[in-house]
This record gives C-alpha cells, structure tokens and sequence, in this order.
C-alpha cells in the first residue's frame, strides 16, 4: 500500500514537472512573439500562486494527524522535498548569492551553517524525535521534563524564533510582488499573504507537504538555470559548478585591474574626501547641539559610513578574512567560526524543520528523509557561490566602466525600489565601481537582466524565490499556530476539546499571526533581517541542549532542563539586545548575530550542573528515554 | 522493560559511529576554517583550497556523512533485530 502511494506520488509530480517546463518553454516562444515584460511577469506569479492554491482545496483536511503530521505517510524522497522547499527561505533564495557577492569568503559561513547543521539533526535528533512520534517540539519537552513548564518555556522560545522568520518571509514576498506586478510594496505583502494562507489554512501540514514538493521543484529548477545559462555563455560548459574556478581567476584579474584603474583610484578618493567633510560637520554638530541634533547625527553618521565604506579598496573574492591589521583578522575569523556554530545548531534546533520529521512512517524513513533532505538543500547551496562569482564577473566586466547615461534598465527599475542606486561623484559619465550600490538582495533577481537573459528567466527566477518564501512562511505559520492550538490551548487549557474545535481554533490561529506579520511586514522594519539570523540563535539556546541531552543522558532532569533553557535563552536575548540596542562592548568581538555561541553552552553546562544536584528522574522517564533510542521499544 | 546486553551494544555502537562521523564533520568545518588563511595558496581545481572547501567541499562530505549514517544505522537495527515491528 505505501509502495503503490509512492508510486502514485512519483507518476504525479513526474507529469507535473514536465508540464512545468513546457509552462516555461511556452511562455519564451510568447516573449519571442512579443509578449510585454510585464504580462510574462504576472502569468507567472499568477499561475504558480494558483496552482499552489489548487493542491491546498485538493488536500484540505479536517483529521487531526493529517492537519499536524500528513498523517505520518510522506515517503522520504518527498519529505526531503518538503524539508528542502520548508527550509530555504527568501533568505536562501534571494539573499545568499548576493551575501557571497558582497562578502567573498566570509560569506561562506551561510553556506556551510545551513547545509552542516543537517548532520546534527541526521545524528542526534530526526530518528529519536521520529521515534517519539507526537506532534510538536514542545511535545517533546513536556513528556521528556514533565508538566507544563518546560512546555511553556519550548512554546516561547518556538513563538519568537519562528515570528521573526515568518515576517522576513512575508517582506520577501512583498519585495518580490512589488517588482514584477508592478503594484505597491504594501499591497504586494496582503497578495502574498493571500498565497500563504490558501495551503496552510485548508489543509494544514497535509497541504503544506504538497505544496511545498511542488514549490521545491520551481525553485530549484528557477535557481539553476540562470547560473546554467550564464555558464554556457561564458565558458561554454553548462556545469557552473565545475567550472567556475575559472571564472573566479578572471574575477581576481579584474579586481586587479580596478584597483589600478585611475579612474576607480579617483573615485575611491572622493568618497575618501566626502567621508572627510561629512566628519567635519559631525564634530560641528556634536560642539553645538541645536533643535533634533540626535536625528541630524544618526543621519550624517550613516551617510558618512557609506563614505567610508566607499572609499576602501576592495579586497579579494576569495580571501578569507581580509583586514588591516592581524588582530582584525583574527576576530573575523572568530566571528566566521562562532557565526557557522550558530546556524548550524540553530538549523537543527528551528521547530519548523524538526517537526517535518514527525511526518515520515518510520524511523528508517526519517533517517533517509534527512539524507533527502540536505541532499536537495545541497542543490542550491552548492550553486550559489557560483551565482555569487558568475554575477560578480558580470557586473565587473559589463557593467562597470560604461556610460552612465546609456546604463542598461534594470539599473532603473531596481532604483525605484531603492535596492540599486549610482551617482556619478566624480563627474566623468562613466560607471566606477565605488559609484554603485548594489543590495545584496537584488543580485538573485536582477542577474538575468544583468547578463542579458530572456525575460522569461527573470519570471522564472521572481517565482522561484516567491516558491521560496511562500512555502518557508507556510510552515513557520502551521508551526506557530500548533504551538498555541495543540500546546497551549488543548494540552494546557482545555484537554477535553473535541477534534473540530481543536482545528477551528488552530485555524484561526493562523489566521491571526499571518495577519499580525503581514502587518509587521509591511511596517519593513530595517533590522528584519539581522533579525532572521537571531532566530537561528534563539533557537539553538533554547532547544539544542535540552533536546540533545534529553536523548543521550538520562540523568539529565526536568529542573536541569527548565533551569538550562532559561539561561540559554535568557543570556543569547541578553547578548544580543545589549549589543545590538544598547551599545554593551561585545565579548571577544563577536557580533549580536551569533550571540548563541555564548547561550548554546551555558544552557548545556547548566543542565549537567543543576542535574546533578537534583534527583533523578523517575522510573517512567528513564523508559521514555530507553524507547526513543530502539525503534523496536514501546514506550 | 529490561534492556538486554545486546541493547547496550546496539547503542555502543550507535554512539562510536556518531561520534566518528561527528568529528569528520568538526575537521572539515572549522578546522579548516581557522587554518583558511595558512592554506590559501594552494590551488585545487583553479580554486583556492579553504574556498573550495567552504564552497563546494564541506557540502559534499555533509552529504556523504548524513548517507553513511542512514545506511549504517538502518542496517545496524536489522543486525540487532531492533527495527520497528520486529517485536
């Protein structure tokens, strides 16, 4: 019978790729008719939102174990999708090719965080949580530590890990709407919110499973064929992963060059001077503080950063920690270091991927689910810093040293968003590179239009990463609204609720926190996000140790438990806020960013610590603990 | 419920195997990462090695590690008759 189910399942989504590429290959021969920018834009967006939206009404559900776990039949390959397509968010999607753009090296801590944390969820935690088989991360906690405190405490620390994240979500999706439909920003977020909503409210993670198998096989495929194509063009093999060592060699010579460049070496220095005479007014406005002297501050400090920052040379793509001096050096390799340890547990301690491995029938199958998991995770994360360095050497070699009056219109429709900005400081009409400003986050979207792809690729590219945001904000919402319908409503407040109320609630839940982040959202808030890293932090000193010790030490108790997740969290909040708010001197010049390091141990060493002066756990407590650890044991 | 001595040694074993496995994946990630800027100049592929590596070559390895792990485990539960509904 699961044979024939994932037979059946093969057979559907095989039918449903390849339409999907006849879909793409249709739409180009329309652009080679002439079909508008802006009609091929919205067929996209409209079309994939409605399919999504069809597989939602087809899985809608109203059984309990199909809303929270797809009623534990997802065969791992699937599941692997699923997790692919739950994990990478608009963060993967859009930001990280463009975070190793402007990084280099040292971008490559988000590359391997959030592919090596799946070893730690592979090794020490999917098959024993299979094994548990409830339905959420509090779940665990409750049963391994007993009462509702520990519970309290998980569903906290699952509501701000997850909230932050959803909104990030939902102002991708806002970015992205905004683009490509033309419309405002706001709107763009409620028209996304709209897409959300119709898988996760129907259907619950039924429907989200589904949705996001078939969101993974748009992202991925959008992901790659642009780095595929530019490839082509530019080394004619088609394999950028390969190759693109070679390319990075040209990038180099080209940095090179710049560097030497006259014309660059002039603008470099009327940033230097700008960021001089900016200095200048600071000190003047500092002596004598008139009328909003604190605004007018922040903001020429600001201005004078970037002038700063402009007048740096630029140091190599694939240096790994440049700086001036070794000490800078040293410290930012300390924050790579402490930075790639935060993502990495925070990715094997976020609820919303744990729980996805609640969905497989067996603990066999969790474990494979999670090889399919990283390796579909792998996919992108292998490619993007190909992307990285492909869109580099474009931009270095095509764009800049052009006229500025005959720049190419993407330049202009990404200004309008405020994400592309150029300003000729030295007056010679010609692009320098000081003179661009490229954020990060347009790289992905705008390098078909860079590298002078079809339209239909940017279309492409626009609903991969909206596939991308769509399905992480679907499970980071069914995640937070279990939290409160299943932890908190029926097992705290009410243990009699009937299975109808228990999902209208879950369901208006839902409702309500998408609404309240779509709203956040729209407010686009400037630290969003710095603040979806912190989520990685948060989650990894509230979750990681007690989960971990909680399997391999049976000794560990509930009051070491309760104590360990308070500290961890409680000291990760306090780092971070301090000094990201409040102006505390950081601790051996680690950033707010990966305030876990910090938190992670001090929630382990206070669980053994505090075990250990309190008395052992009872009898049924150490049976929980011996069948989470052989499949074959019932607890 | 008593834990037989072929338990303990199914769960010996699961832990020498995790542990192994967890200190490739410590070697490959931050090993190589403190000493980045000493390995910088050697070439692989047209690449520099620790680039490589944070780019490409930690990937792959994570990949191998997380396969060898559900390999071994699930064949490990046949071996020692603990796999789910063989009781």
């Amino acid at each position: 019978m699961p044979r024939a189910f994932a037979f059946r399942l093969k057979k559907y989504y095989s039918f449903y790729t390849g339409g999907f590429v006849m879909f793409v290959l249709a739409l180009a021969v329309a652009e080679y008719m002439g079909m508008p920018d802006q009609w091929i834009g919205w067929t996209f967006m409209a079309a994939t939102v409605a399919l999504y939206a069809g597989i939602g009404i087809m899985s809608r559900t109203a059984d309990v174990a199909e809303f929270y776990v797809a009623g534990r039949r997802v065969p791992a390959i699937f599941n692997g999708m699923a997790t692919g397509a739950d994990w990478m968010s608009a963060a993967s999607f859009i930001g990280m090719a463009g975070t190793l753009y402007a990084k280099g090296y040292d971008g490559l801590a988000f590359v391997m965080g959030w592919t090596g944390g799946y070893v730690l969820v592979a090794l020490l935690l999917a098959p024993y949580l299979r094994k548990f088989g409830q339905f959420t991360i509090p779940d665990f906690m409750a049963a391994r530590y007993g009462g509702h405190s520990a519970r309290s405490i998980a569903v906290l620390g699952t509501i701000l890990a997850s909230f932050t994240y959803v909104t990030a979500q939902i102002y991708g999706v806002g970015i992205i709407t905004s683009r490509f439909l033309g419309i405002s920003f706001e709107v763009g977020v409620f028209v996304g919110l709209g897409g959300i909503l119709v898988c996760s409210f129907l259907g619950g993670m039924r429907a989200v499973t589904w949705t996001q198998v078939a969101q993974y096989i748009i992202l991925i495929i959008a992901y790659l064929i642009p780095v595929v194509y530019m490839s082509y063009q530019v080394t004619s093999v088609p394999v950028p992963q390969l190759v693109y060592g070679a390319v990075l060699e040209k990038v180099t010579e080209r940095e090179d060059a710049i560097m030497a460049d006259p014309a660059q070496v002039a603008a470099r220095e009327a940033y230097a001077a700008r960021a001089e005479s900016l200095s200048r007014r600071i000190a003047e406005v500092a002596a004598a503080p008139g009328p909003n002297a604190a605004a007018s501050l922040a903001q020429l400090t600001r201005e004078r950063d970037v002038a700063v920052a402009k007048a740096q040379p630029i140091s190599h793509h694939a240096e790994p920690f440049p700086g001036h001096t070794e000490a800078e050096r040293d410290t930012a390799r300390l924050n790579f270091i402490a930075l790639t340890f935060c993502l990495m547990v925070g990715t094997a301690s976020l609820p919303h991927v744990l729980i996805r491995f609640y969905t497989t029938p067996s603990v066999r199958e969790a474990r494979e689910s999670v090889f399919w998991s990283v390796f579909f995770i792998f996919l992108l994360y292998f490619t993007a810093p190909a992307y990285a360095v492909f869109a580099k050497y474009e931009v270095y070699t095509n764009l800049i040293g052009t006229s500025i009056v005959e720049l190419p219109g993407w330049v202009a429709s990404w200004s309008k968003l405020g994400l592309v900005a150029v300003e000729d400081i030295n007056h010679d009409g010609i692009l320098q590179l000081a003179e661009l400003t490229l954020n990060p986050d347009v790289i992905v979207l705008a390098t078909p239009e860079i590298a002078g792809l079809p339209y239909v690729v940017a279309g492409l590219v626009a609903a991969g990463g909206l596939a991308a945001a769509l399905s992480t904000a679907d499970g980071l919402l069914l995640t937070i609204a279990n939290a409160l319908s299943h932890d908190v409503y029926y097992q705290m407040i009410d243990r009699q609720a009937s299975t109808t109320r228990r999902l209208a609630v879950s369901k208006g839940l839902l409702l309500l926190v998408a609404l309240i982040a779509a709203y956040v959202a729209s407010l686009k808030p400037d630290t969003i996000l710095s603040m979806v890293a912190w989520a990685f932090s948060i989650a990894a000193a509230c979750f990681f140790p007690a989960l971990v010790l909680g399997i391999f030490w049976q000794r560990a108790t509930k009051q070491g438990a309760i104590a360990g997740m308070l500290v961890g969290l409680g000291l990760t909040l306090f780092y971070l806020v301090g000094v990201k708010y409040y102006g505390m001197t950081p601790w051996f010049g680690i950033t707010d960013v990966s305030a876990g390091i910090f938190g992670i141990p001090a929630g382990f060493l206070t669980i053994w610590l505090v075990s250990l002066v309190t008395p052992e756990p009872d009898r049924a407590t150490r049976e929980l603990v011996e069948s989470v650890r052989y499949p074959s044991l019932k607890a | 419920m008593q834990l037989t001595d072929r338990h303990r040694e199914y769960w010996r074993r699961n832990l020498r195997l995790t542990g192994g496995l967890l200190a490739i994946w410590f070697a490959v990630t931050f090993l190589v990462v403190w000493f980045a800027r000493d390995l910088a100049d050697i070439r692989f592929l047209d690449f520099p090695l620790p680039f490589w590596v944070g780019a490409q070559g930690a990937l792959i390895v994570y990949v191998l590690l997380i396969r060898r792990y559900a390999k071994r485990m699930n064949e490990l539960d046949t071996e020692y008759g603990v796999s789910e509904g063989s009781r």
